[in-house]
């Protein structure tokens, strides 16, 4: 293999795992060593400018840096990322003073359609540049289905107030309660640029025998949690069948509880592991009496002169073809119908673009959906952009926050002149964090403690109120205790290949026998070679160049627990720990060159 | 020293021996030694063939005197019976250890001026008397924990780290102990595990007196240009006479070597020693040839390593001394004062 090229600020970028796997980029162990500082406003801050909604996500977000943490592949359970991201909002001071000022306008018009997590981005990187943002939302305050679809419960209307507020306070204009149904009058008034972040407002239908005719007790699981949400609905029948096993099922079904359903049951066409919901989320509806159960396809709705008896469900079995494809098929045990009073249908979500006409340059493709650039989020209108679930369809929040980024960038290069197919190189920044002989600006003293547990609201307590949060949040000790099982990714192990004198004091003492000193190879032939099996082949291998016996230095980056032994059992300084941080370019902030500026 | 202990944490993927243990269980207290001692590597290739021969750490005892070298068992066998003895006493310890329970396994670890100088004495008559334990040098020239000053192996004409040249002969613990009638006898580098593992390995399962010089650079004083212990130097001066695999139970012999380059040495305990010859010449059954050999090569320069001399049939003390086969902490009073009887007839036999 040839040396590792460490300049190239993908290499350290993919060491941090959970960095790497956050749509945003978020510096996720700079803001968990600040928390575990007590410096939560700085934390904050941070989370603020990667991912906006710091308060939001930290109750809501989808976690994809979770499975990727690296602690997952060490012990059981990842660092609880998510939860300390709520302590920093939790815990901070007043930060509006960190916040920026409204710019004087340049001029510029930007108009955002949907009042939802991506506009709202888009809106937070351009108004501190001076631009003109307007929103455009159906419904009367900002959030969108932050506010409409997820539940009280789970994220109290306070903390979407104070973030959206930040936002709304640079100066950005507000429209709501002004839906847009028209593109083309959309774009005859005129705007610089158009922002598309309207969501992914429809659910989708189960059109079943019985659907029309018990139509009165059958509700589209979106549509009733933002019905619930705005208090047009305040109760449920007592027995009550959510199908679908996604997110918005699990706050179907728990929001139900709430509401007056004492027999609430999840009902699911796949098996349970299958199911798209998170795993925190299926635990908490099963922890609230609601069983999950599986294989079930419903066939059709049972009713009494249009009054909603029960649903009729078939069984089936999961079989797999040659090519590993699952199939459902029919079990053979006979139908089984439920009894129920109610059914909540989130099968899914679907994007819908009635209001924008075929002839405003916006071209759709075959699936109905726009044909968007996935790099500068640009439509096939050069002055029409789109972002979050309206681009390529349901994700979630932090996806939404990063095309939002991207998106800014993009209409900022568009409107000072740039093309806006080149995008900037992040700011890379590598400095050592070598105190003493032995001491170091990070606290490399390895927890063994387990993950730490969110306390909860006491069950008979948080079913009573909808809108008493569940989740109590870390307490200080707690977040503490949490956040020391962060393993500090971003403080690289760096080599020097000319230092080194192989004298294996850091291949003895690695407590993850991650270093071998070998001769060289092709990576498959190295990854047979190295002193502890290689686990995961798309953790990257360290390779140094040539060292004076002729061989070379393999670092297998994949559990590398950056406690720094290495260098410190290390006689020349042939190993260092520099604290990588690598920033996203935003609009607005100052491009590097071409030129990199990693270690 | 490092301030942190070492992380509990260790790879998923670790490999467990037959007991179950990974060779992490074998780790000790995180070294104490300036970073990049030789010492460290000796200390893991203990725990790495420990490990591989799957041994229980409670029938470990480990016996060291003074100096770095005599610190390092407290790095290791984290779980074994251990005896810090005073300056170059371990051998006396050690033997009286072996005589009191010759169940347990006995590994004495010294250093060159714990061996070479104020217990060369001690180091001799434990040789001679053929105890059965495995006695290893972490030999590197210097008295590091009095910063530089040369000892008593360190070679003649090779500086130290001020520029000093030592006008003193070495003396060679590798030629002694052959001389003395050691029964396996090896020379190794702390830079190379892959010769260092096995050896030990073997040597556990010699029984008789075995020991193993190995030299160790200090990275603090004996580690430049004109030493003679250095890390390049015994790179480019290193000359190996053989490899070896040490295989336990039954398992066939690898055939992958060229026919004629592999001597099998059966050994008590049942393990086998593959030996791949280097120097096609080199017969590790003949003392004589394996003294002369040494000599020559010294001469030149070279530094001499491998297993050098093995006896496999060799006795150990408590053979010499027909003493009792049960430790004797497990003595009951009956055997121990047998009756007037015994001594009756013990006294008649001696009229």
């Amino acid at each position: 293999m040839k040396p590792t090229d460490i300049a190239a600020p993908d290499y350290f970028h993919k060491v941090v795992d959970c960095q790497w796997a956050c749509p945003a980029h978020t510096p996720v162990p700079e803001y968990i060593r600040l928390i575990a500082q007590g410096r939560y406003s700085d934390a904050y801050m941070i989370n603020w400018k990667s991912n906006v909604f710091p308060g939001i996500l930290g109750r809501t977000c989808d976690r994809p840096c979770e499975p990727a943490c690296r602690r997952g592949r060490v012990e059981e359970t990842p660092v609880a990322i998510c939860r300390l991201k709520r302590v920093a909002a939790d815990f901070k001071d007043d930060i509006r003073q960190r916040l920026p000022r409204p710019a004087p306008k340049n001029g510029k018009r930007v108009a955002l359609v949907g009042g939802g997590p991506a506009s709202l981005t888009v809106a937070r990187d351009l108004a501190p540049l001076g631009y003109h943002c307007t929103v455009f939302d159906a419904d009367p305050e900002a959030g969108g289905m932050m506010r409409t679809q997820i539940p009280k419960f789970r994220l109290p209307n306070s903390v979407i107030d104070e973030e959206t507020g930040y936002i709304l306070g640079l100066g950005v204009d507000f429209k709501g309660g002004h839906r847009i149904d028209s593109m083309k009058a959309l774009l005859a008034e005129k705007y610089d640029a158009i922002f598309v972040g309207s969501g992914a407002p429809r659910g989708r239908e189960l059109d079943i025998p019985g659907r029309k005719e018990a139509a009165g007790n059958i509700h589209i699981g979106i549509e009733w949690l933002a019905n619930v949400s705005f208090g047009h609905v305040d109760k449920i029948g007592k027995r009550v069948i959510v199908l679908g096993g996604g997110n918005t099922a699990m706050d179907c079904c728990r929001t139900a509880r709430r509401l007056g359903g004492e027999k609430v049951t999840v009902i699911v066409r796949s098996g349970f592991e299958e199911m798209k919901a998170s795993p925190w989320e299926k635990e908490d509806a099963i922890h609230e009496d609601i069983p999950i159960l599986n294989y079930m396809v419903p066939v059709a709705f049972k009713q009494v002169a249009g009054k909603l008896i029960g649903v009729t469900f078939q069984h089936v079995k999961a079989e797999y073809d040659a090519k590993g494809r699952r199939n459902l098929v029919p079990s053979g045990d006979p139908d089984q119908t439920i009894p129920c009073d109610d059914v909540l249908v989130a099968v899914g979500q679907e994007n819908a673009f009635p209001w924008i006409e075929q002839d405003c340059g916006i071209e759709f493709d075959k699936w109905h959906m726009p044909k968007v650039d996935p790099k500068t989020f640009a439509s096939t209108n050069p002055k029409v952009f789109f972002g979050g679930d309206a681009a390529f369809g349901p994700k979630n929040i932090i996806w939404a926050v990063a095309h939002g980024h991207d998106a800014a960038l993009s209409i900022h290069k568009m409107l000072s002149g740039e093309d806006i197919s080149e995008r900037p190189l992040p700011e890379v920044q590598i400095s050592s964090q070598k105190m003493g002989i032995h001491e170091w600006s990070y606290d490399n003293d390895i927890s063994v403690d387990k993950r730490y547990k969110v306390p909860h609201r006491d069950k008979i307590v948080a079913l009573k109120d909808i809108r008493a949060e569940v989740e109590l949040g870390y307490d200080v000790k707690l977040a503490l205790g949490e956040a020391h099982r962060c393993l500090n990714c971003d403080v690289q192990t760096v080599f020097s290949t000319s230092l080194c004198i192989e004298c294996d004091a850091c291949v003895d003492i690695c407590p993850m026998d991650c270093i071998t000193f070998t001769a060289n190879g092709e990576e498959s032939d190295l990854r047979q070679r190295l002193k502890a099996p290689s686990l995961h082949p798309d953790q990257d291998l360290y390779v140094s160049g040539d060292l004076k016996t002729g061989r070379v230095m393999v670092k297998d980056e994949d559990v590398c627990l950056h406690c720094g032994l290495c260098a410190e059992r290390c006689p020349t300084g042939a190993w260092d720990m520099q604290k990588y941080l690598i920033e996203m370019t935003h609009a607005g902030s100052t491009c590097p060159t071409k030129s990199r500026s990693a270690a | 020293m490092t301030y942190i202990a070492k992380p509990k944490f260790h790879h998923p993927g670790l490999k467990k021996n037959e007991l179950g243990y990974t060779h992490r269980d074998y780790e000790g207290k995180i070294s104490t030694l300036c970073a990049g001692c030789g010492h460290d590597s000796i200390t893991a290739s203990i725990i790495e063939a420990c490990y591989e021969l799957s041994i229980e750490p409670h029938r470990v005892a480990k016996i060291s005197g003074i100096g770095c070298s005599s610190k390092t068992p407290d790095y290791f066998l984290g779980n074994s019976h251990g005896f810090n003895s005073v300056h170059g006493r371990m051998p006396s310890v050690l033997t009286g250890a072996n005589l009191a329970n010759r169940d347990l396994i006995y590994l004495g670890v010294s250093g060159d001026g714990d061996s070479a100088s104020i217990g060369f004495g001690q180091f001799a008559h434990s040789i001679r008397r053929g105890v059965n334990m495995t006695y290893i040098v972490e030999n590197n020239g210097v008295y590091g924990l009095t910063k530089g000053q040369f000892s008593a192996t360190a070679d003649r004409g090779s500086k130290s780290k001020k520029g000093v040249t030592n006008t003193d002969n070495p003396i060679d613990l590798v030629a002694i102990a052959l001389q003395l009638g050691a029964t396996f006898v090896a020379r190794s580098f702390s830079g190379d595990k892959s010769q260092l593992v096995p050896l030990i390995a073997a040597a556990i399962g010699h029984k008789g007196a075995s020991f193993i010089d190995v030299i160790s650079p200090c990275i603090a004083f004996n580690n430049h240009a004109g030493s003679t212990k250095s890390f390049d130097y015994v790179r480019e001066h290193n000359d190996a006479v053989n490899r070896l695999d040490v295989l336990v139970g039954r398992d066939p012999i690898a055939v992958d070597y060229a026919p004629g380059t592999v001597q099998v040495v059966e050994q008590h305990d049942g393990s086998r020693i593959a030996l791949r010859k280097i120097d096609a010449d080199y017969d590790p059954h003949d003392r004589l040839g394996a003294m002369t050999f040494l000599q020559k090569h010294a001469a030149k320069g070279q530094i001499v390593t491998g297993l050098l001399y093995v006896d496999p049939d060799a006795e150990d003390m408590h053979e010499h001394l027909n003493t009792v086969e049960a430790p004797l902490n497990s003595l009951e009073a009956d055997s121990l004062c047998p009756g007037s009887a015994v001594l009756d007839k013990f006294n008649a036999s001696l009229r």
